[in-house]
């Protein structure tokens, strides 16, 4: 095939268009211009234009959780790709694929300390899962077309392109993607067949069975979602799900238990506690679903599934250790299963939901809902059953908030559900709305955020009124950075350094200066009417919803405690001081 | 092996030899807490740009099994071997050595060098250079020797590491 000769920015949006990108998060500046030239001549990808570098990547990942594509960014050199750092960061934590441009300052001023130059490659290649810098016109095509197999196929993650501006603006042959093959990454797919029938024959000789599920279920697809349920109708075992895995498997069912971890239910961390063969489904052992890993599920054989062979035996060590695409794997389990008939011990499996259902009865995700204060809880409840109706997606920030939405707030389906888990990014929820919005124009979409969270990305609310993105923010406003204060009265003898939210604008006003509707609610009399109205606003909302200031997140594993030493809260209105050093010392 | 217990080490990666590639193992190495005892890396095909290191660490069973999950992850790695798994294996490493010393303490550094096999590359009135190639078992063994004669500087290359007999990466 003749090499079609074009200049650096043309061969960078033809690239773009060949991978199916519809969409860039981007912000200018000088490193980049000759890219934004290039966006400006053509109309097959838009670019939407945010307010912060940061905004950019954190958009870029709630397109790409709630489409399962690739998101793209694109920003400048110097401070524009310090500001991403944040949240390449988040979306590698999250695996998150996402694809980001970054500018450069010309090669030959390389190394030079130039106007707005900074090692971007340097600072990134830690909060990546790979990084390039371009300095050769005839890697240009082929390194565009690397880092979107790179982003999204194996365990996905964020791939920075560091794009010196000589480069864009020299000739450069195109090659097609078909004509780009990654020389030696090629991430294994196919789980190996005779550990499968192992970790069957373990199953089906367990008496308590469970299975923990995280979002790699998640990233393996929808399909991968339909073979979990099935697989776990099929065995008729109970399942629990990580805070990224919310979704994969549907809230409503009766085998699901819940969210285990740190503020998982009461009978999804008992489960966890006393089953004897568990098996992790695309979750990683993290150290907010183990608490102390001394005594995780003392008496548990274990069974790993991962396409990243470092995830396995990572933190716990596992009987068997699965490395493949979730997908893949849960296709051969159910064959296997279904071929040589394994069958567990019906009356084992009897008992063991028995006494599931004896920790159930300990409802503890239960509030009373008083006349005067509205309890942030309940408004989860209410959005949630006022959107079931529709098509909806959720983002949030960090916090409490983000806590009682993972709690209360029933997914059904995967790709609804965006939360910045593995970093715990407060910022996180307005831009990643954003990019939910842009890429499901008429379905509704909310983020839940804190009083504190909100200030962190509130500049969006531009962006928000420019691209009419008719997002609802529901803020649940404590007047606290909450969680730390829930922290400071658990564990600091309720000293409340600097985590009372001091100066709050009125959100209502600000709103209006941005250009779309502010709303406020106190009474919980008011808030169905308040949410309704919300939702039937032909554009961006903000509801402050004043919430009981103390109320705390529970049920709750302190750090440094096992799973069964969970504190409910209910019975002692929250004054359970944790005593312990250890707890203290850790996050 | 017991799960607590530490043991050494010694892993070869086939890498790309693209820039930045030996910033990512070391990065990777700080990044998460595990130790370098030594490494080296060097071109070893002109033709695919193919870059060896060998990395000597030590750690428990669990942290071995990171540690070459981890490498086996970063894009431009071809290939890990566990070197102390995989069978007997050679292990050698070069050190030029200072010593500054004249009178009886120079000729005993002499005999030391001869009886280990290190030649002298650089002879001054007072001074020389010794190298010498050997196990870092071997290499320690003469340097401790040395100290007492008139040890004045260092320099060693790091451990270059390959299997016994057919077996290949
Ligand atoms: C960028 C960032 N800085 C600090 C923190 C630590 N942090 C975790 S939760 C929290 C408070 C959040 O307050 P708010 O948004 O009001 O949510 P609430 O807990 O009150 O629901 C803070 C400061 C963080 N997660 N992210
Ligand atoms: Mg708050």
């Amino acid at each position: 095939m003749a090499e079609r000769i074009l200049n650096g920015s043309e061969v960078v949006l033809q690239a773009l268009a060949d991978q199916g990108v519809e969409v860039v998060f981007g912000y200018p500046g000088g490193a980049v211009l000759p890219l934004y030239d290039e966006i400006f001549k053509q109309n097959r990808i838009r670019h939407v234009l945010v307010r912060h570098e940061q905004a950019a990547v954190h958009a870029a990942e709630g397109y790409a959780r709630s489409t399962g594509k690739v998101g793209v960014v694109l920003v400048t050199s110097g401070p524009g790709a310090t500001n991403a750092v944040t949240g390449l960061t988040d979306a590698l934590m999250d695996s998150i694929p996402v694809v980001c441009l970054t500018g450069q300052v010309p090669t030959h001023l390389i190394g030079n300390d130039a106007f707005q130059e900074a090692d971007t490659t340097g600072i990134t290649r830690p909060c990546t899962k790979h990084n390039y810098l371009v300095k050769d016109p005839e890697r240009l095509a082929r390194t565009m077309h690397e880092a979107f197999h790179v982003a999204s196929s194996g365990r996905p993650g964020p791939v920075v392109i560091d794009l010196p501006k000589d480069i864009l603006v020299g000739k450069a042959p195109y090659l097609e993607p078909s004509q780009v093959q990654h020389r030696t990454y090629n991430p294994v797919v196919k789980g190996d067949r005779g550990q499968i029938e192992q970790a069957l024959e373990m199953l089906a000789s367990a008496k308590k069975p469970i299975l923990y599920c995280g979002g790699g279920v998640i990233n393996s697809g929808e399909q991968a979602c339909k073979l979990l349920a099935e697989f776990t109708r099929t065995t008729g075992i109970p399942i629990t799900l990580t805070l990224m895995g919310l979704g994969a498997y549907p809230a409503s069912d009766k085998q699901h238990l819940g969210m285990l971890g740190m503020h998982g239910t009461y009978e999804a961390n008992m489960a966890m506690h006393d089953c004897d063969v568990m098996f992790a489904v695309g979750a990683r052992f993290d150290d907010r679903v183990t608490g102390n890993l001394d005594f995780f599920a003392p008496g548990s054989q274990k069974v790993q599934i991962d396409i990243d062979p470092s995830s396995i035996n990572k933190n716990v060590p596992v009987d068997i250790g699965i490395v493949g695409d979730i997908g893949h794997v849960l296709e051969d389990m159910i064959k296997i299963w279904k071929a040589k008939q394994y069958k567990l011990d019906a009356q084992a499996l009897d008992g063991w939901w028995k006494e599931i259902e004896g920790w159930r009865e300990k409802h503890c995700l239960s509030y009373k809902q008083p006349k005067d204060v509205i309890k942030p809880q309940h408004v989860i409840r209410r959005v949630h059953a006022l959107t079931r109706d529709r098509k909806t997606y959720i983002t949030t920030d960090v916090g409490q908030h983000q806590m009682w939405a993972a709690q209360h707030f029933g997914f059904e389906h995967p790709y609804e559900w965006m939360t910045s888990g593995g970093l715990g990014t407060m910022g996180y929820g307005m831009p990643a709305a954003l990019g939910v919005q842009v890429a499901h124009p008429d379905a509704t979409v909310v983020c839940f955020t804190g009083d504190a969270s909100i200030m962190m990305n509130i500049q969006e609310c531009a962006t928000m009124t420019q691209y009419r993105l008719p997002i609802k923010t529901v803020i649940l406003n404590n007047r606290y950075m909450g969680m730390v204060r829930q922290w400071q009265q658990l564990l600091h003898g309720s000293r409340y350094s600097e985590s009372y939210s001091e100066t709050l604008p009125d959100f209502v006003k600000l709103s209006e200066a941005f250009g779309f509707t502010g709303m406020k609610c106190e009474n919980p009399a008011d808030l169905d009417d308040a949410i309704a109205k919300m939702l039937e606003i032909d554009g961006p909302v903000i509801l402050d919803v004043a919430v009981d200031d103390k109320e705390n997140c529970y049920p709750m594993i302190p750090s440094g405690k096992p799973h069964n030493e969970m504190l409910l809260g209910q019975e002692t209105n929250g004054n359970e001081a944790i005593d312990s050093d250890e707890g203290m010392v850790l996050v | 092996m017991k799960e607590t217990e530490i043991s050494k080490h010694t892993i070869s990666v086939l890498v790309d030899n693209e820039a930045g590639v030996l910033a990512r193992v070391i990065g990777l190495f700080s990044g998460r807490g595990y130790n370098i005892e030594s490494l080296t890396v060097a071109e070893v095909d002109a033709h695919t740009h193919e870059s060896r290191i060998t990395v000597v660490t030590s750690g428990t069973p669990m942290v071995i099994e990171q540690i070459k999950a981890q490498l086996s992850r970063l894009v431009p790695v071809h290939k890990v071997n566990d070197l102390t798994l995989s069978g007997p294996s050679v292990e050698r490493e070069l050190a030029l050595i200072k010593v500054i010393a004249t009178g009886e303490k120079r000729v005993e550094s002499l005999r030391i060098a001869d009886i280990f096999k290190a030649r002298a590359v650089d002879a001054t009135n007072s001074s020389f250079v010794y190298e010498i190639i050997g196990s870092p078992e071997k290499i320690d063994a003469f340097i401790k020797l040395m100290e007492p004669l008139g040890l004045s500087e260092i320099s060693r290359t790091g451990v270059a590491a390959i299997s016994r007999g057919t077996l290949t990466m």
